[in-house]
């Protein structure tokens, strides 16, 4: 054994090699002070790891980068322990990235002979920078994707050459599939490359330098390996601890570990983007720069902190000059503090902030549920929420019908608008407690009630011939407590409100009868009702209706998607409101999948996990 | 790097020839190599149990494609369309591929030929030697794999002097209302005996 290692080491030298890079010597003893740059090169190599298998997973493009990260995340092993630790090591490199600058600079190691590997140092944490904003982008959430979009718009307000530097990052005139290949290469080829380099030039010359060392009498003289290694080690477990910790602390399983956010969807405004909390402070001090001073808080000021950084070998040269560095560097951290502390809580004073993060939480796991009930289909996920009435829809009836209906007492999305809504409350629509509502009272607050805030044709549900006809047929009790079952068993029958529950079909027949013909003192609700059904053996429908009283709706497949899309097409014609209508015809204001969509969200008609399932 | 400070004038010499303090603190080092690895290995472990995903059953059976029946039968073509020539069908399904569902997408291809009134031939379109796609030649009445000159009859018999050491991989068909169902399976190439792949 010992011959073909002197075989090995007659050829390679790599004696000398091992022995140089493991018995540098270590003057005062080893000391945990020295550990810092190991637990660097510790965490790049944690991302180096596991970065690559997270390569092996990742597809960057529009259509598949959310895709495929969700793919890692829930469906393989152990996917979300590491992407959770590629993510939090990310942090943690930046953490650390500033406690070995402060510690650079509090014990003067920037001084003559290591200017050099100050600035190689500096360059390293550019590319530690780089590497994280470009990482951030990559899973193509809404997150990732409206904090990157304000990095490239402050790119593109550079002097001179901002709209070409923006072009070029984005790869296009917008964010698309180029801005992900860019940024992927970008993220896992050059930045990576440049560190590596750069951190091999980082050791070689500090390897030259030495160890800057406070006080060599502090123990006797020791190397590098056993005892500094070890010290290193137990510094870089403990970094690894606390990421598994973040990891975990997180949840355990797909749902722990990093987060991921709703798909990237350019229309879809995203009022809780916000960069990575190290970027805050940034973010903060864009607030102070009015209109176009912005490339002062963006760039200028920056410029100037990286300049004086640099030129921190040149200070420390004057008398006083080490002790301005680093009241410099204090003074930058506090301001980082104090900016960051600014940002979250102005945000969490804001209380459209906190809908926001909540909302986008709501999405993001929407999507995920979407994601696994139905698959993703070639057109990405951001399809998904697009097409779910229950997301979708919901934000549809915000926009559209939310400014004179409500949905019970909201507008569908949990906004409570100040104004007075002037329409009906449709959260329980095409139920037996709509209908329910309508027969015994029908201008109560879950129904109609807010049509009296209407000023010309308010009095329709309070005063019209159908609150008559329950004033004197229900109210009255003329119409018996199992009558009205019956009535409402009918009209619900009709409906297609997927939580409609189960029909009973002998009440549907009593109350398709009482519906038709009426009985001793009952007007027929046919005889102002429109009303046709798929089996009529007896008749009841066959003579059509009288429609006595203007304005009463057509009836016919009553809360059923057909009728709720002719209804809100046109609630004005002759056979829904007529002159009575109130409501704008929405045929044309709405694209045949908004209208669907809006129907789908009011019928309750989307997929759901069953209930056990959810959280 | 006898006098490391802040104050060195220049580089001093390397000095590798002095011997290390000898130090044979073999807890020290002990220690260093078990927490070192420790720290190192677990990312690592991480990261390969990613990579062994493919090897996972539950995987595989996710990722089965859906809309044949309960017997695993796919509906590829009227019976009345097909002729003793053999023709090739694509096989439709809801393909899965990773995180997409593609609904309706070709999953693979089978050749058919009707060999009796009710009675029809239903052939993989790849071919067992080497997993190519073999091509139905009419002048020779023989399918033919342009890979490596694979040949087999119309009834799948390979050709002695084929590479392919088992027949054209034949696939169970039924009939049902005028509509000709297969069972589509992919088999491992290369081996004597066919196995579902």
């Amino acid at each position: 054994m010992n011959s073909l290692l002197d075989w090995l080491d007659h050829r390679t030298g790599y004696k000398t090699l091992m022995h140089e890079a493991l018995y540098e010597r270590v003057p005062g003893g080893a000391r945990w002070r020295y550990v810092w740059g190991s637990t660097l090169v510790f965490t790049f190599s944690v991302q180096l790891i596991t970065g690559l298998f997270l390569w092996m997973g990742y597809s960057p493009s529009s259509q598949t980068a959310w895709e495929s990260v969700y793919f890692i995340q829930h469906d393989m092993l152990l996917g979300w322990v590491l992407r959770g630790i590629h993510h939090f090591t990310a942090q943690a490199m930046v953490v650390l990235l500033v406690l070995h600058l402060l510690q650079v600079i509090i014990d003067g190691a920037y001084k003559a002979p290591r200017e050099v590997n100050f600035w190689l140092g500096l360059i390293l944490m550019k590319i530690v920078l780089g590497l994280s904003l470009t990482g951030y982008l990559l899973p193509w959430d809404q997150k990732g994707y409206w904090a990157t979009k304000v990095a490239t718009n402050i790119a593109g307000i550079t002097p001179v050459i901002g709209e070409q530097v923006q072009a070029l990052a984005v790869g296009g005139p917008s964010y698309g599939h180029h801005t992900l290949t860019r940024f992927f290469a970008l993220h896992a080829g050059l930045l990576p490359g440049l560190l590596i380099a750069f951190l091999g030039l980082h050791i070689y010359v500090f390897r030259r330098h030495g160890l800057t060392v406070p006080d060599p009498i502090h123990k006797p003289d020791t190397t590098f390996w056993p005892d500094q290694v070890l010290k290193d080690g137990i510094a870089c477990l403990a970094v690894l601890a606390t990421v598994l910790l973040l990891v975990f602390m997180h949840g355990f399983g797909p749902h722990g570990g990093a987060e991921l956010g709703a798909p990237a969807d350019a229309t879809e405004n995203y009022s809780a983007a916000r960069p990575e909390w190290y970027f805050l402070f940034l973010f903060q001090g864009l607030k102070y720069f009015p209109g176009e001073s912005e490339i002062i808080g963006a760039m200028v000021i920056p410029g100037i902190i990286v300049g004086i950084l640099a030129l921190m070998p040149f200070i420390g040269r004057w008398q006083l000059g080490h002790r301005f560095n680093v009241a410099f560097i204090f003074g930058i951290m506090l301001g980082i503090l104090v900016l960051t502390g600014l940002a979250i809580r102005e945000d969490r004073a804001n209380a459209d902030y906190r809908w926001a993060v909540a909302d986008a939480e709501q999405k993001a796991e929407r999507a995920k549920e979407l994601a696994e009930l139905k698959g993703i289909g070639p057109a990405g996920a951001v399809q998904l929420l697009r097409e779910d009435p229950k997301t979708r829809g919901t934000a549809l009836f915000a926009a559209k019908c939310a400014s004179c209906h409500r949905y019970d007492g909201h507008d569908g999305t949990g906004k409570v608008s100040s104004e007075a809504a002037t329409a009906s409350d449709l959260a329980t629509f095409g139920t037996r407690e709509w209908i329910h509502g309508i027969l015994t009272d029908p201008a109560g607050p879950k129904n109609f009630g807010a049509t009296k805030n209407l000023a010309e044709i308010g009095e329709r549900f309070t005063k019209g011939e159908m609150a008559q006809w329950v004033e004197e047929s229900v109210t009255s009790k003329k119409v018996t407590e199992d009558e009205l079952e019956s009535l409402i068993e009918f009209l619900v029958s009709l409906s297609e409100h997927t939580q409609r529950g189960p029909i009973d079909e002998a009440k549907v027949a009593n109350g398709q009868k009482l519906f038709a013909e009426g009985k001793d003192g009952v007007t027929a609700c046919y005889d102002c009702h429109a009303m046709k059904i798929d089996k009529d053996p007896d008749g009841l429908f066959a003579d059509p209706s009288a429609q006595i009283a203007t304005g009463a709706p057509d009836l016919t497949g009553y809360g059923s998607t057909a009728w709720l899309r002719e209804f809100i097409g046109d609630p004005g014609s002759k056979k829904f409101y007529s002159s009575h209508n109130a409501m704008p015809g929405f045929g044309d204001r709405l694209t045949d999948r908004e209208l669907g969509l809006i129907v789908d969200f009011l019928l309750h008609n989307w997929p759901e996990k069953p209930l056990q399932g959810t959280k | 790097m006898s006098h490391p400070s802040a104050a060195d004038s220049g580089p001093p010499a390397p000095d590798y020839l002095t011997p290390p303090a000898p130090r044979r603190n073999f807890l020290a080092q002990f220690a260093a190599v078990v927490i070192g690895g420790v720290a190192g290995l677990i990312p690592m472990a991480v990261g390969l149990a990613t990579f062994i995903n493919p090897l996972r059953k539950s995987v595989k059976a996710k990722l089965q494609p859906s809309g044949s029946d309960a017997q695993g039968f796919y509906k590829v073509a009227p019976l009345d369309s097909l002729s003793a020539t053999p023709q090739a069908f694509k096989i439709i399904a809801d393909r899965k591929d990773a995180w997409n569902t593609f609904p309706k997408d070709a999953i693979g291809s089978v050749y058919l030929s009707r060999v009796g009134e009710n009675e029809v031939r239903a052939f993989n379109v790849t071919c067992p030697h080497a997993g190519c796609a073999v091509d139905w030649r009419a002048a020779k009445k023989a399918y033919h794999c342009p890979c490596h000159n694979s040949s087999f009859e119309a009834d799948g018999t390979r050709d002695p002097k084929s590479p392919s050491a088992r027949d054209l991989d034949s696939l169970e068909v039924k009939i049902e209302n005028g509509e000709v169902l297969v069972k589509y399976q992919d088999f491992k190439t290369g081996e004597k005996e066919k196995h579902p792949a």
